[in-house]
């Protein structure tokens, strides 16, 4: 594990780097919050509401408080002598740090205890009674359209973000957001159109099973407080805990350090708000851990049903789509209108259709909230559309790989925003995955009880608009790098590909660069590490940052009359006399947007476009239902790649997770909204036997000319079209067609019942 | 109630004062600071606190700690060089967030003295019971191949 100190000789980007962090984390040594103590530390541990819907009557905490070891037990009251208004959200100021008069999902927290030891915390909690009134409950998203029990009796829009301050607060419904996009005339078009196809599609809540729980840890002097944390978004964390306690920004500092897993589930306010508000209460550091059952009620992914209708020409063209999109949202909006806005307006699919009108609805209901997970509602949207498409071709008796290259969006044609599309490798993603599938050639399509099927699925995104990520890059007297960025490595290696892009603009070897990671104290601004942004946008903060200082550096050689190749360290003993000094780069960037008007038109809708594309080999046990999976290709735009192996590695590890999400994956809840499976005993996820045998990865060659080094994000990319591509492959081998996630054994097997 | 129990712990014969109740991993991580083996789901079914007890994996968040007494245990701590399969680990990237890294470690060191030559299958048959949610799998099962490729004899 030597690391090179002297200048590069190669190209720092476009090689596959090992990742800095690789000797910490193959020892065990990594840093997670998972491991903070701190003397004197308090343990939270969190009484839970178990009901779905209801008015809390009483909560009684006396046999709690008066076990051996118990410090204190906090509710809701306690909270409003710290926060007034402890009401925290990214969309809407709706969800309280601990629950306030009303219940809204099984699981919601409604006390803390804590102790010193967090096994006396635990038993404790067990001590807690509470006794609800209960309220009619809602767990459909399209029931929630138009019941009569409402979630929220009013609802507190946040303002935090630029593209969601059309929000308004409304009463006595369930509508969180209604989001409407009209191009063209979709209903004329469609009275016109030769053939007609509505089908409905529907997908299931999940959750993202972290293997690092969440957790958080805060601690506080009088007026400070310092909150640890393992979250994909430290700068938003930051100012919506100065919000709530009418703080200036400098006096909270959030640090985190690596994450074991993120996926989406640690973003904005989780458990935050509630450690930095019990550790104002006691003034003692404060630990909350969650366990692997607690996450399922904590942030999951949209449940959504899709309803989707083409018309038509008789040659196989598409002249016009609707769409209406409902998004489980659960009982807290957490970034649930985002999702149903930005990736609702994708909800056509990567295709030039004319005449597009989309509906789409996020809802409140009484089950446990739902925010991001790896694709941002894509991979939902998908299912529905490319599900949809692969029915059409067939209906029309055409090949479907054909059907989709005659209606393919196109370089340059507008999406259905309007918005161009600019390098976005659409038709070449499809003609790769369709090649690597063998497509053309003859397929073996097995017999007797075991049916063999292909299927392909194509599917896209935008990137989040508008957000801003700033960076710093410090040249220090030696002439050495040291880059401070707020992107949080949660696996997706962005430590390693921020210093390839330091190092390529300083000329140094990307293994000498330090990155420092987030600290608010110390390391700038960034919107959050989401939606495959932060290699485009702190990317590009970070390049900003490294040509500053490198033409500083140049400045500095002119101003002392030193030659242009004079080395780092020389100019500054030059300058100073001594081993002394340091230059620091600033990049900030903000990539143009235009926002929607009121349907949903832009010219200017996202930063780059993500593609994505699967093919898949399934076989199918007639007898069982099950479905295997024999091959799976998974085809990208990623621009070009800083880190090739890493690439790799985000594409099948992206692809393996939404296998898990179409096959067997499903939080189950009775008619009572409780969860049945919350434990990964009951809840499984993809393990070595689930995965395909033979994986194929494979990144476009192609440009992003406004990314570092032509580079976008990666790390959803490869979800897009794998369900899809496998209940059209199911399709294939046993005709009948699935149109509910997840594909399970049971659902084949009653769907061959029912042919 | 505590009581003290003796063990080697890494090659170093330690003491520690345990309750009952207390698993292997709360004590590696309360009284001597190592957090290589780290309790995800709690049940033993993730593999992310794999501990080895006188050669044998354990799930360190079920395992009680008193049951250590007497007995040589290993964490992913142990040594202060890689060896083969870490070194195997890092080059073939075989791993994301790192967080079920040293768990996957382990049961590699044990698949491997026990089969210096697995197959596929055998891999992922062996390793089935530690989960990665950033599914590394098909780096992981390159990186085994690499490390029984680099303990064998020359």
């Amino acid at each position: 594990m030597k690391r090179a100190t002297h200048a590069a000789e190669t190209n720092q980007v476009g090689r596959s780097v090992p990742r800095l962090e690789a000797w910490q984390k193959v020892t065990g040594r990594a840093e997670y919050v998972h491991n903070l103590r701190l003397p004197g530390m308090l343990y939270g541990k969190i009484f839970r509401s178990t009901v779905a819907h209801g008015r809390i009557r009483r909560i009684d905490t006396s046999a709690a408080r008066a076990l051996a070891g118990v410090h204190s037990v906090v509710t809701a009251e306690e909270v409003k002598s710290v926060v007034p208004e402890p009401f925290y959200g990214p969309a809407f100021h709706d969800q309280p740090v601990l629950a306030i008069d009303k219940v809204r999902h099984v699981g919601e927290p409604v006390a803390v205890v804590l102790a010193s030891d967090p096994h006396v915390a635990e038993e404790a909690v067990h001590l807690i009674t509470a006794e609800y009134e209960e309220l009619p409950a809602v767990y459909d998203e399209v029931e929630a359209m138009t019941s009569k029990a409402i979630v929220h009796e009013a609802l507190k829009p946040a303002g935090t973000f630029p593209d969601l301050k059309h929000l308004k607060g409304v009463k006595n419904t369930n509508i969180a957001l209604d989001f409407r996009l009209r191009r063209g005339d979709a209903a004329k078009a469609m009275a016109g159109a030769e053939r007609i196809f509505e089908h409905r599609f529907r997908t299931q809540q999940v959750m993202h099973t972290p293997l690092e729980p969440m957790v958080s840890v805060a601690e506080c002097t009088e007026d400070h407080l310092t909150i640890h944390t393992a979250s994909q978004s430290p700068s938003f964390v930051r100012i919506e805990i100065a919000r709530l306690l009418g703080w200036p920004e400098n006096r909270v500092r959030v640090r985190v350090p690596f994450l074991g897993g993120g996926f989406g589930a640690k973003l904005y306010i989780k458990l935050e708000a509630l450690v930095a508000v019990l550790s104002l209460l006691t003034r003692r550091p404060v630990k909350i851990s969650l366990s692997m059952d607690e996450q399922f009620f904590t942030i999951t992914k949209h449940a959504s049903t899709f309803k989707i209708r083409s018309g038509l020409t008789r040659d196989g063209r598409v002249v016009a789509r609707e769409c209406e999109v409902w998004w489980n949202g659960g009982a807290y909006a957490d970034i649930g209108p985002r999702v149903t806005q930005k990736s609702g307006f994708t909800a056509p699919g990567p295709y030039d259709i004319e005449n597009v009108a989309i509906d789409s609805y996020a809802l409140y209901t009484n089950l446990p909230p739902a925010g991001a997970l790896r694709g941002f509602g894509i991979p939902q949207l998908v299912w529905a559309y490319e599900s949809h498409t692969d029915l059409i071709a067939r209906e029309l008796g055409l090949d479907p790989v054909e059907f989709r290259k005659r209606n393919i969006l196109r370089e340059g044609r507008p999406q259905a925003t309007g918005t161009p599309m600019r390098d976005a490798a659409i038709e070449k993603v499809l003609e790769r995955t369709a090649a690597l599938l063998d497509w053309g050639k003859p397929f073996e399509r097995g017999s007797g009880t075991l049916r063999k099927g292909r299927g392909i699925a194509l599917g896209f995104k935008a990137c989040i608009a508008n957000t801003t990520s700033l960076a710093a890059v410090q040249i220090n007297a030696d002439g050495s790098c040291t880059v401070y960025i707020s992107t949080v490595d949660m696996g997706q290696g962005s430590d390693t590909a921020m210093a390839q892009i330091a190092a390529e603009v300083l000329a140094l070897p990307a293994e000498s660069v330090t990155v420092v990671h987030s600290d608010t104290d110390v390391t700038p601004f960034d919107m959050a590490t989401l939606g495959s942004r932060s290699l485009f946008h702190t990317g590009n903060a970070v390049k900003l940052a490294a040509e500053d200082a490198r033409a500083q550096l140049s400045k500095l050689r002119t101003e002392l009359g030193l030659p242009a190749d004079c080395a780092v360290a020389d100019v500054f003993r030059k300058k100073y006399g001594m081993r002394a000094g340091s230059v620091t780069g600033v990049g900030n960037f903000i990539p143009p947007y235009t926002p929607p008007d009121a349907n949903g038109q832009s010219d200017n809708a996202t930063p780059f476009w993500m593609i994505g594309g699967t093919g898949v080999e399934v076989e199918v046990d007639t007898e069982t239902g099950r479905v295997r999976v024999t091959r799976l290709v998974n085809v990208a735009d990623v621009g070009t790649p800083i880190n090739p192996r890493i690439v790799e590695t985000q594409l099948s590890g992206a692809a393996i997770m939404q296998l898990g999400f179409t096959l067997f994956e499903k939080m189950l809840f009775d008619g009572e909204g409780q969860l049945r499976n919350a434990s990964l005993a009951e809840y499984k996820i993809p393990g070595m036997l689930d995965l395909p045998p033979e994986i194929v990865n494979e990144a476009v060659v192609s440009e992003q000319s406004t990314g570092p080094f032509g580079a976008k994000g990666v790390g959803e990319t490869a979800t897009f079209g794998v369900s899809p591509a496998i209940a059209n492959a199911v399709h294939d081998a046993v005709g009948v067609r699935l149109t509910e996630l997840p594909l399970s054994a049971e659902s084949v097997f009653q769907a061959l019942q029912r042919r | 109630m505590r009581r003290a129990i003796q063990f080697t712990l890494n090659g170093e014969r330690v003491e520690a004062q345990v309750a009952s109740h207390e698993t292997l991993v709360e004590v590696l991580r309360e009284d001597f600071g190592l957090f290589g083996a780290r309790e995800s789901c709690g049940q033993g079914l993730c593999g992310c606190c794999t501990v080895l007890v006188d050669g044998t994996a354990v799930s360190g968040c079920l395992y009680l700690a008193t049951l250590a007494e007497g007995a040589k245990v290993e964490t992913v701590e142990q040594g202060a060089e890689l060896d083969a399969v870490q070194e195997a680990f890092v080059e073939r990237a075989a791993f994301q967030c790192g967080f079920c890294t040293p768990g996957f470690v382990l049961m590699t060191r044990q698949l491997l003295a026990e089969n210096p030559d697995p197959s596929d299958d055998d891999i992922r048959h062996y390793l089935s019971g530690n989960l990665c949610r950033c599914a590394t799998y098909p780096e992981i099962i390159e990186a085994v191949q690499l490390a029984a490729k680099k303990r064998r004899p020359q």
